[in-house]
């Protein structure tokens, strides 16, 4: 639990144009309330820069900077670079932020570079599994049978033909010094994995677990919830690792069968039409079953 | 102090001079020994700056663009398909008005690969809101480099600045350099950067910010404004150099034997070394020929240019660039200077040489002069081709 001193409210404020719901908003906030004012952020291109800053008004109440969509991570290495050499890198964190797609397709390259050099730098990815900015395109995030623009569901297809690319695996093959999986769904979790990273030197990766409203075509309500069945079902282990070891893993209480969480969705609706789409949800299952094998999460 | 040096090395050394804080490269698409320099200097303590090697030209802008946005003074270099590469970084540390200096050995640009020489990626960034300068010469691209600095973080100006220097023609090649010995000079003459609007947790900023159709016109117009301000920021930059430190170019452009002068020839570059020789041996043979030199290509000099072109006959543009489907750059963009105030008594050839690092040699010229004063306003014409590859 965070003492009242440990928060810094309203980094993040509101007048932003978020979408009701959205649980990536609701993450900013979260992880403001624990990195605090001394902070310096850089966006990618996406949904946050979007709804967050539109001149001449700004959501953010620390020096916040976004550039393009692939080089979130690159400019905030030139950021920790700039504290250095100003010796000012003391008592300040470094904060870039991306969305999936800005993270683990267009800007794999950069974020790959900054791990390697291990700057100083927490990365953020907020995953809600697609271009959700530009209109639910696919991403190497979007996960197994998800509908999406450019990867319809129809007479030939069940949506998105690959698994969801293991992102923080990639994260750890560089032996950064942390990385974790947290979610929406859990606050609390959230924020103690934040702070951690916050007290840790060198490269860190987060990838939090945002539903989106538009894009998994759900009812607003239910974000929180969704959130909480990803983890609940399998499909997304929430894990701390130090280097390429895996500390830490949230156990699941209660499993949930994934058509639970499948069924309250926009984007896998074409999975409950026929025997067909039964089959899709048994294969959906067993990735949640072989990542609650592999993880240990039961 | 006179040196010997590598074109590479006079600019690293150049660049040492305004002490940057934040240095970010990528060695290879390609690369010069400016970096390998720098990175020796950082390493040898010679150079207190946080040198980044990085894993992309695309990387390297942007890492320069996060520093220079922390009010810090920041340098990269680069040339060729890295150039294009970084093109949307340019633009945004152009759009977001950061002082960033580079250079660009300027070198062809694929297909058919090439490595060698001519400027064809700089015409391809002309539009991106950097100021791009051009250097005749290794002595000139040491000054030019410390100039840059200045210029780039003018209050009135803030924008990248792109020094462009003939790959392998300057950056390969040893020729005397002077260098300056006080550093103490050179901080007077640019002084410590001091940016209003950047990344401070004391006084936060955004930036990068999304602008909607109602401001974003006008943020554009901003920095056209400013590109245009920087002429004057540039003349004095050059002199204020030549007060100090005693070496004067001109300032966005620089005239050769033009006092009476009926055909001019146009350049940018090192290119203009050749020039000079042929116009030396032409003028012994009694021709009325004259050398105009552009230092500044983006802002475009059009004010001097016309003054220096308006009472002339013939104007020979060469250039190692070339636009397919129009002609020459700036040669086209010389011509409708001249159109603009209503001169219609010059005739400008544009001719396309040099293309792909092919030499560029004191006859093409002479044969350039005999040829232009039978033609009228031609543009894009291939200089030298071989017609067993055509």
């Amino acid at each position: 639990m965070l003492t009242k001193e440990e928060t810094h409210n309203e980094l993040f404020t509101m007048g932003h144009t978020g979408c009701s719901g959205c649980a990536q908003s609701m993450s900013v906030k979260l992880i403001m309330e624990i990195l605090g004012k001394n902070t310096i952020a850089t966006s990618a291109t996406g949904c946050l820069e979007v709804f967050s800053t539109r001149w001449p008004e700004s959501s953010w109440k620390i020096p916040w900077i976004h550039s393009l969509f692939e080089n979130s991570a690159a400019v905030a290495s030139g950021v920790e670079a700039a504290l250095k050499a100003m010796g000012k890198k003391e008592g300040i964190t470094v904060l870039a932020q991306g969305g999936d797609g800005g993270t683990a397709d267009i800007g794999l390259q950069a974020l790959s570079g900054m791990f390697e050099r291990n700057h100083d730098v927490l990365y953020i990815c907020y995953d809600n599994g697609a271009y959700m900015n530009t209109g639910y395109q696919r991403s190497g995030l979007t996960p197994f049978d998800a509908y999406t623009t450019t990867s319809p569901s129809g007479k030939e297809s069940f949506g998105n033909q690959r698994p969801k690319k293991y992102m923080p695996e990639i994260a750890m093959a560089h032996r950064i010094p942390y990385t974790a999986v947290a979610s929406a769904g859990y606050p609390m979790d959230l924020q103690k994995k934040v702070k951690k990273a916050k007290s840790i030197m060198g490269a860190k990766y987060l990838q939090v677990d945002v539903p989106c409203v538009p894009g998994w075509k759900y009812e607003p309500k239910y974000s929180v919830k969704l959130a909480q069945l990803a983890v609940q079902t399998g499909l997304y282990p929430l894990f701390e690792a130090e280097y390429d070891k895996i500390i830490s893993v949230k156990k699941i209480s209660r499993k949930v069968p994934v058509e639970e969480y499948l069924k309250l969705q926009g984007r896998f609706k074409h999975l409950f039409k026929d025997e067909a789409g039964r089959a899709e949800i048994e294969k959906i299952q067993k990735i949640a079953d072989e990542n609650i094998e592999r993880f240990g999460l039961i | 102090m006179k040196q010997v040096l590598e074109g590479s090395m006079a600019i690293a050394d150049g660049v040492r001079m305004a002490e940057p804080h934040v240095i970010s490269a990528y060695p290879i698409t390609p690369q010069t020994h400016i970096v390998e320099h720098l990175s020796q200097m950082v390493a040898d303590g010679d150079l207190k700056s946080e040198f980044i090697m990085v894993e992309s030209e695309h990387s390297a802008a942007s890492t320069v663009l996060g520093a220079s946005a922390c009010g810090v003074r920041t340098y990269t270099a680069t040339a060729s398909q890295g150039l294009l590469y970084m093109e949307e970084v340019v633009y945004n540390i152009a759009g977001m008005r950061l002082p960033v200096v580079m250079t660009v050995a300027n070198r062809a640009v694929s297909a058919p690969i090439n490595i060698w020489n001519d400027m064809q990626d700089a015409m391809a960034i002309r539009d991106t809101g950097a100021i791009m300068l051009v250097a005749e010469n290794n002595q000139e691209a040491y000054d030019m480099h410390i100039q840059a600095f200045k210029i780039a973080e003018n209050q009135d100006v803030m924008l990248p600045v792109i020094v462009n220097v003939d790959g392998f023609v300057l950056t390969h090649t040893f020729e005397v350099v002077e260098t300056i010995d006080d550093i103490e000079k050179v901080r007077q003459y640019l002084p410590p950067l001091n940016m209003e609007y950047k990344l401070d947790v004391e006084n936060p900023y955004s930036f990068g910010t999304l602008g909607e159709p109602s401001v974003y016109m006008e943020s554009r117009y901003n920095l056209y404004n400013a590109m245009n301000f920087s002429r004057n920021v540039i003349i004095d930059a050059a002199r204020e150099f030549k007060d100090m430190f005693g070496r004067f170019y001109g300032g966005l452009t620089d005239s050769y034997k033009m006092d009476d002068a009926q055909t001019v020839i146009v350049a940018m570059g090192s290119v203009l070394g050749t020039i000079k020789d042929a116009v030396d041996e032409l003028r012994e043979s009694g021709k009325k020929i004259g050398v105009l030199k552009v230092r500044s290509f983006r802002p475009f000099p059009e004010d001097e240019i016309v003054s220096a072109l308006k009472n002339v006959k013939n104007v020979i543009v060469l250039e190692k660039a070339i636009c397919p489907g129009k002609g020459g750059i700036l040669s086209v963009e010389i011509r409708d200077s001249l159109f603009k105030h209503k001169i219609n008594s010059v005739s400008v050839n544009g001719y396309t040489l040099g293309l792909g690092g092919r030499d560029i040699t004191p006859k093409n010229i002479y044969d350039l002069v005999i040829r232009a004063e039978k033609e009228e306003n031609v543009d894009g014409e291939f200089v030298g081709l071989s017609q067993q590859y055509l």
